[in-house]
């Protein structure tokens, strides 16, 4: 029973909200609130029970069966689940009562707790299931609760295009999931974890030809071909390059919004799958390639526009880009556990840099851009002080959880062989960098001279109570799941697929020194340019103009989708519009239409309006009719 | 001696087309009417006749019918006239044609 509260807990909330929601209205937390809280409690009890191994999978309901096809609801509890059950509901229950704070003017606040309701079910149905099927159609779910709450001010037309936007490029990733699931069907027969995992050791080498249906000939091995389609539909649901444009946008949405989908649970869903479906990758290493090198690009690109950016949500959020790359590229080397480590940690505490954001900018009136802010530090203090540790854990300061995470991390990827070791190096260019932009928000929003608007200036002060606390509960957080032995929690889940990484030597401390002194440099660097040299930054913006603008403009992704995909689809719609539409189609119907007001024009000239002509046509139509009988 | 069969349907065709020639032909409404009651009356004739020829009753019985049809159709029918009339001050056919396109 436990293990089915969790998620219904949430559901009941929704239900509630979702119904009675105009009714409720501004006490909508009452109930929202405790029934997150409750299924967070279970969670932990569930999460000490499968640390004294006891493990679970059991079918909960029967959609349908067709032949073989077998689709039912199910939980699997094992310790992935577990540790994925105790962040979604964690940060979930935290941001519940953030939300209380920051929104409670809003008019859709009843509607806002029950669409994070809806999709705390949903992520915790997605880390639950025991079959694709159950994990595909949450999957599904959780980026439809995304779009909702994207575009919860549906008044603005930024918040409306930026939840198409992210609802659009995620389709585009889900398609080829479900090529994925259908082509695992196809193979294994089955959709169950289990069951696949056992057909898919079996059938390692099995080989496809992927044209025949076109009279080609195309072979490739099956484990590959799952693993890549599989794969396309992290990319789009953790932001991967490609598919990272919606991400940012999405920053339109609500920050508690920001905070628990776009940074702590769903983008990671991507990564998570990766990992729960860790037996079928391990048996394709070009897949493996594929996903480690595409986690490893999409580090170093994340990190790059975040640089630059000046709207300090873009730049959280261009970090999780970065820091979900870190996560993928780890599972790409078949570091699951510590990519599951930094996973989590990364939850923990870039949820508290969201919602740091969100106190500044409820502080400063909905101000987002960090050139006019500054010198918050003494009027924000609690946001201050756990802005700073979130910060800290995200540069990998030592003694942070970020700091153990990302050196598990970047040790496993090194020992994994040569393509870790230059991701390894990769890594670590990208920890200075990470560590140069983390304290580049904290240097320009909270010391120096302040630029916030003279207006505000004088009467800025710090949220309520219900925004402080989910602050130091995560920061506390932010430095405790570095300590809690989560890879070793982990670990066993993984030991079957790959052999426990190498770990010490003297690899290992080198690179801990490594990414260490990469992370105080960064720092350091950052007080440099942004504390000691106020004007260095613009000097550095002159002097290297190409590489700032790039940056600046996230490296022209957006512009080149839209030369290449938007516009034209728009032109070919517009064309088609035109000359199919109106031409032909309208054309035929109005045609019919004419042709048959044309016939009736000519036969209405018969009518004369007098009784005596149709009464002789009634007779003449007798008297041939008389004729014919009579005759034939 | 009885009358043959032939003499009754001949009366019985001259009276008929009297009365189709009537509707066809005449503008007074009124005249229609009763052409239409000529009509009814030649078909009358047919029944009578053949009741007689085949020594079957059932024939005379339905020309009660056909009378009592046509009595309540005359009614209908004048009705409808007067109405007419009062609208427009006329029974000329001609008058009326309302349905033209």
């Amino acid at each position: 029973m436990t293990y089915e509260l969790i998620p219904l807990l949430p559901l009941a909330s929704f239900l509630i909200l979702g119904l009675f929601g105009r009714w409720i209205k501004a006490q909508a937390h009452l109930v929202a609130v405790p029934a997150v809280v409750v299924s967070w409690l279970l969670s932990l009890l569930v999460f000490f029970d499968v640390a004294n191994g006891h493990q679970t999978s059991f079918p909960l309901y029967t959609w349908l069966t067709s032949g073989s096809l077998d689709i039912h609801i199910g939980f699997a509890i094992d310790r992935l689940t577990a540790v994925m059950l105790l962040l979604v509901t964690a940060v979930s229950s935290l941001v519940h009562i953030y939300t209380i704070g920051y929104m409670h003017k809003d008019p859709g606040y009843a509607r806002f707790f029950s669409y994070i309701a809806l999709f705390t079910f949903s992520m915790l149905m997605l880390v639950m299931a025991d079959n694709l099927l159950q994990l595909f159609i949450f999957w599904e779910a959780v980026g439809l609760c995304s779009y909702l709450l994207i575009g919860h001010w549906y008044d603005r037309p930024a918040a409306c295009s930026a939840a198409t936007k992210a609802f659009l490029v995620n389709r585009i990733g889900d398609f080829g999931f479900m090529l994925g699931l259908l082509l695992v069907w196809y193979s294994f027969g089955s959709l169950d974890y289990h069951e696949i995992f056992a057909k898919a050791h079996e059938s390692a080498g099995d080989m496809i030809n992927i044209l025949g249906p076109f009279g080609g000939t195309w072979t490739v091995s099956v484990s590959t071909l799952i693993c890549l389609l599989l794969f396309t539909g992290a990319i789009g649901k953790s932001a991967q390059v490609p598919l990272h444009v919606w991400l940012p946008d999405a920053m339109e949405g609500p920050t508690p919004i920001s905070a628990l989908i776009h940074a702590a649970t769903m983008v990671t869903a991507g990564v998570f799958m990766v990992a729960r479906l860790a037996p079928i990758y391990s048996l394709s290493p070009p897949a493996m390639t594929v996903v480690a090198l595409t986690g490893g690009l999409t580090m170093v690109v994340g990190a790059t526009i975040a640089m630059t950016q000046t709207d300090i949500k873009r730049i959280v959020a261009y970090s999780t880009v970065s820091q979900l790359g870190y996560m993928v590229m780890a599972c790409g080397l078949g570091a699951y556990a510590a990519g599951m480590y930094h996973l989590l940690t990364h939850g923990a505490f870039k949820s508290l840099l969201f919602l740091g954001c969100g106190s500044v900018i409820i502080a400063l009136h909905h101000e987002q851009d960090m050139r006019r802010m500054g010198g918050l530090k003494d009027k924000l203090p609690v946001t201050y002080w756990t802005f700073l540790v979130g910060s800290l854990a995200l540069a990998g300061f030592p003694l942070t959880s970020g700091f153990f995470s990302k050196d598990e991390l970047l040790v496993a990827a090194w020992s994994s062989g040569p393509l870790g070791q230059f991701l390894t190096l990769l890594g670590l260019v990208t920890a200075l960098m990470t560590a140069f932009y983390s304290f580049r928000l904290v240097f320009v929003i909270f010391w120096g001279p302040s630029h916030v608007d003279p207006h505000h200036a004088d009467h800025i002060h710090e949220p309520s109570h219900t925004m402080t606390t989910p602050l130091i509960g995560l920061a506390i957080l932010s430095i405790a799941t570095g300590y809690l032995g989560i890879p070793e929690f982990l670990g066993p889940m993984f030991e079957t697929s790959t052999g426990t990484p190498a770990h010490g030597g003297a690899a290992s401390i080198v690179i801990m020194v490594l990414a260490t002194s990469m992370s105080l440099i960064g720092i350091a660097g950052a007080y440099y340019v942004y504390v000691l040299n106020p004007t260095l930054p613009d000097q550095f913006a002159k002097k290297w103009q190409t590489l700032y603008q790039g940056s600046l403009n996230k490296w022209y992704v957006d512009e080149a989708y839209d030369r290449t995909i938007v516009r034209p689809t728009f032109s070919a719609a517009s064309e088609l519009w035109k000359h199919v539409d109106v031409a032909l189609i309208d054309g035929a119907v109005n045609g019919v239409a004419r042709a048959i007001a044309w016939v009736g024009w000519v036969l209405r000239l018969t009518q004369s309006g007098q009784v005596q002509h149709y009464a002789l046509g009634m007779a003449l139509g007798v008297v041939v009719i008389l004729t014919v009988f009579l005759m034939f | 001696m009885t009358v043959p069969l032939f003499y009754y349907l001949v009366l019985s065709g001259i009276v008929f087309l009297t009365g189709v020639m009537g509707v066809l032909l005449r503008r007074n409404i009124i005249i229609i009417l009763l052409s239409v009651e000529l009509m009814l009356n030649a078909t009358n004739i047919n029944f009578v006749a053949f009741s007689q020829y085949f020594h079957d009753v059932a024939g005379q019985v339905f020309v009660f019918f056909a009378l009592t049809v046509a009595a309540a159709e005359v009614a209908v029918g004048l009705a409808i006239i007067v109405a007419l009339y009062r609208a427009k001050s006329t029974i000329n056919v001609d008058e009326f044609q309302l349905l033209k396109w």
